[in-house]
């Protein structure tokens, strides 16, 4: 995983609430085996008219936002399935961090898992972020993970809470399995002492 | 000992390894396995030259992708080729790390939170995670079941165990009876709509109270399936003397003096009296009604009774900005009576309601009458167990007399990665779980309701309550 320390970049307002996975990534985009190749398929439904092209009045598709790479967006964004192709198919469009007011958490767990930021920031911190997105053009914001800060050139400024651990794991790029993997003899030992007993 | 909760009796007796300020590591019991969230974590384990740890605690099965017509002959290829090529690679990869694998052929096949409780590898106490949303469905039984992403699963199978934050606890108390006419699924639609989709976000539910106690496995899973619909990754019913009488004598419960021993260790399961939740819900069953969806994600649910609401019903502007757009998606006016909807599709099925139960309870509502002229309805059992068990009760003639289309177990119209699924603008009566934009195929408009009230909709061709039906 490639870790994630500081990212400045263009802000895309998605000023909607419970955004959830089957929009991020319509179902039957799922069937492919690999992972590349899901970042044209973002957001999908919302993003071409039946016809194939794109739909002009969706936000992702106006120019003022062509390059968004951060994205602010309303409550419970992630909501629905397991698929960790939501993440994937925001990463490889070019978002490195999503910014809301609360996860589903499946979807976060996803992200961190890729190195794709989930920023949590209370409601009014977020419809800041969000009016300045819509109204200041070419707005960036600075989402800075080893102070934990977002910010702008317009004098905001919070920070936001992150699990200290997984905070340290994006700061490394740190590759779960390879962790787990050291603490081999606990898993051994608990497999002799506990998992016959439970008949499994 | 403080009393604990049955979460935190099965919490503390999975931990392999806990450091403070670190995610625990949990031990897991059963990971099952589905062709849509694996491929990639098997090819990570090739990349990285690993194995799977536990071949015997992993299970896998075709069920999003199979269409569900006649499968009798094995030498028709599927038509779509790139859901066969999902299948294949689950099928070598079955094959190259040595698992079991229920193909589409296989008389075990079905959703794989159906085929787990029915062939009895779901068992209370244990820590069961699949690639899926819906694992919570296990919960039922007194586990703890909880979906996962694809990394994880690439986890599990390399060291069979996870990585996981404690979730806080959350005790949902359906107090009561229900009435004739509501069933389990309008117990969790009412929760949701109570506490709203994210309501249960960073939370483990248990359910629990009269109206839980007097449901039936079936109906304990389907509420348990749609804790995710809330937020909550798992939802648990402590086991009792129906999860033993449900789970006895089937194919890989214990047997014997295991047997005797396995209920024994269950008995100890259900929360200590006094034990503490970091949250309490309560809802009173006596009062409930069926419930349907209106909008766009499961927690926009009227009583059968009600009225499509108006954007200016909401208090808060974000509220109001989803229900515009649920009403606009939906095709739906603000003031329209629930039963005034007309339906083109019926769907019943997927891992919240394709049970025997569900289909026994559709066919007495189906039972010599005709499905409406302009509605097309479909049952999708979600097992060939289960398709089989209906045959021999008769319920498929039930269905076919009566018009519905009687077809092969998978997880079909829920989400619509096979054949089956809406047209755009179509709109559906569906025992599945969501009703988010598109879910059931683009532009098609999903209606939630219990396997009951689908039956009833698709004879009418209009929402009915189910109450007044004779």
């Amino acid at each position: 995983m490639d870790p994630f320390k500081k990212h400045t970049g263009l802000v895309l307002p998605m000023d909607r609430a419970g955004v959830d996975t089957d929009q991020i990534i319509p179902a039957v985009f799922l069937k492919k085996i690999d992972r590349v190749g899901f970042g044209e398929l973002l957001f999908h439904s919302w993003r071409y008219l039946p016809n194939g092209q794109p739909n002009p009045d969706f936000i992702l598709n106006k120019p003022q936002y062509k390059g968004a790479t951060v994205m602010v967006a309303g409550d419970n964004f992630g909501c629905g399935s397991s698929r960790e192709h939501a993440p994937w198919a925001l990463q490889q469009y070019g978002f490195r961090a999503i910014i809301a007011p609360s996860f589903a958490d499946i979807f976060r767990n996803n992200c961190y898992q890729n190195g794709l930021l989930p920023v949590v920031l209370p409601d009014d911190a977020v419809q800041t972020l969000m009016s300045r997105a819509l109204e200041i053009p070419n707005y960036r914001i600075t989402v800075d993970l080893e102070n934990t800060t977002v910010s702008d050139d317009h004098g905001f400024s919070v920070r936001f809470p992150v699990d200290a651990f997984a905070r340290e794991k994006l700061l490394n790029g740190w590759d779960d399995i390879a962790m787990t993997l050291t603490k081999a003899d606990a898993i051994t030992k608990y497999e002799r002492t506990h998992v016959p007993a439970r008949g499994a | 000992m403080a009393p604990k909760t049955i979460f935190e009796k099965i919490w503390d007796s999975h931990l392999v390894h806990a450091e403070s300020g670190k995610p625990a590591l949990l031990y897991v019991d059963l990971h099952l396995v589905h062709e849509v969230t694996s491929a990639q974590a098997f090819d990570g384990l090739r990349l990285n030259n690993r194995k799977v740890r536990r071949t015997d605690l992993t299970l896998a099965v075709a069920d999003h992708n199979v269409p569900t017509d006649d499968r009798s002959r094995r030498d028709v290829v599927l038509k779509d080729e790139v859901s066969k090529a999902q299948l294949d690679a689950l099928d070598r990869n079955a094959k190259q790390f040595g698992l079991t694998y229920y193909d589409m052929y296989s008389e075990n096949q079905g959703i794989v939170h159906v085929i787990g409780p029915e062939l009895g590898r779901t068992q209370p106490g244990m820590v069961i995670v699949c690639g899926d949303s819906h694992t919570s469905t296990h919960g039922a039984f007194g586990s703890l079941a909880f979906g996962i992403g694809t990394s994880e699963v690439e986890h599990v199978l390399a060291t069979q165990c996870l990585l996981q934050n404690k979730p806080k606890t959350m005790e949902v108390r359906v107090n009561g009876k229900l009435p004739a006419g509501v069933t389990a699924k309008d117990i969790v639609l009412a929760i949701i709509g109570k506490i709203g989709t994210g309501g249960g976000t960073g939370y483990a539910i248990e359910y629990t109270g009269e109206a839980i106690r007097g449901l039936s496995m079936e109906g304990r899973m389907t509420v348990c399936n749609m804790s995710i619909e809330a937020g909550a990754r798992a939802g648990m019913v402590a086991p009792d003397q129906r999860t033993f009488d449900y789970l006895k004598g089937r194919r890989f419960a214990p047997q014997g003096e295991a047997w005797d021993a396995a209920v024994a260790r269950w008995k100890q399961l259900p929360s200590d009296p006094g034990a503490q939740y970091d949250k309490v819900v309560e809802i009173d069953a006596s009062t409930l009604v069926p419930h349907v969806t209106w909008g766009t994600n499961p927690g926009q649910v009227l009583p059968v009774t009600g009225k499509v609401p108006s954007p200016s019903d909401y208090k808060t502007a974000i509220e109001r900005d989803s229900a515009e757009r649920a009403l606009a998606y939906m095709g739906l006016k603000p003031g329209t009576p629930i039963q005034d909807i007309k339906i083109d599709r019926v769907f019943i099925g997927s891992c919240t309601n394709s049970r025997i139960e569900d289909l026994r309870a559709a066919a007495a509502v189906a039972k010599g009458r005709k499905v409406a002229s302009t509605v097309r309805a479909m049952v999708v059992p979600g097992s060939t167990h289960i398709k089989h068990q209906a045959e021999q009760e008769g319920l498929d003639r039930v269905f076919r007399e009566a018009g519905f289309e009687w077809r092969e177990a998978g997880c079909s119209m829920c989400l619509g990665m096979n054949p089956d699924t809406l047209s755009p603008g179509e709109r559906s009566a569906s025992t599945s779980n969501r009703n988010f934009e598109g879910r059931q195929g683009k532009g098609g408009r999903t209606h939630l309701v219990s396997p009951a009230m689908a039956a009833a909709a698709a004879i009418a061709g209009h929402f009915v309550d189910i109450r007044n039906w004779n």
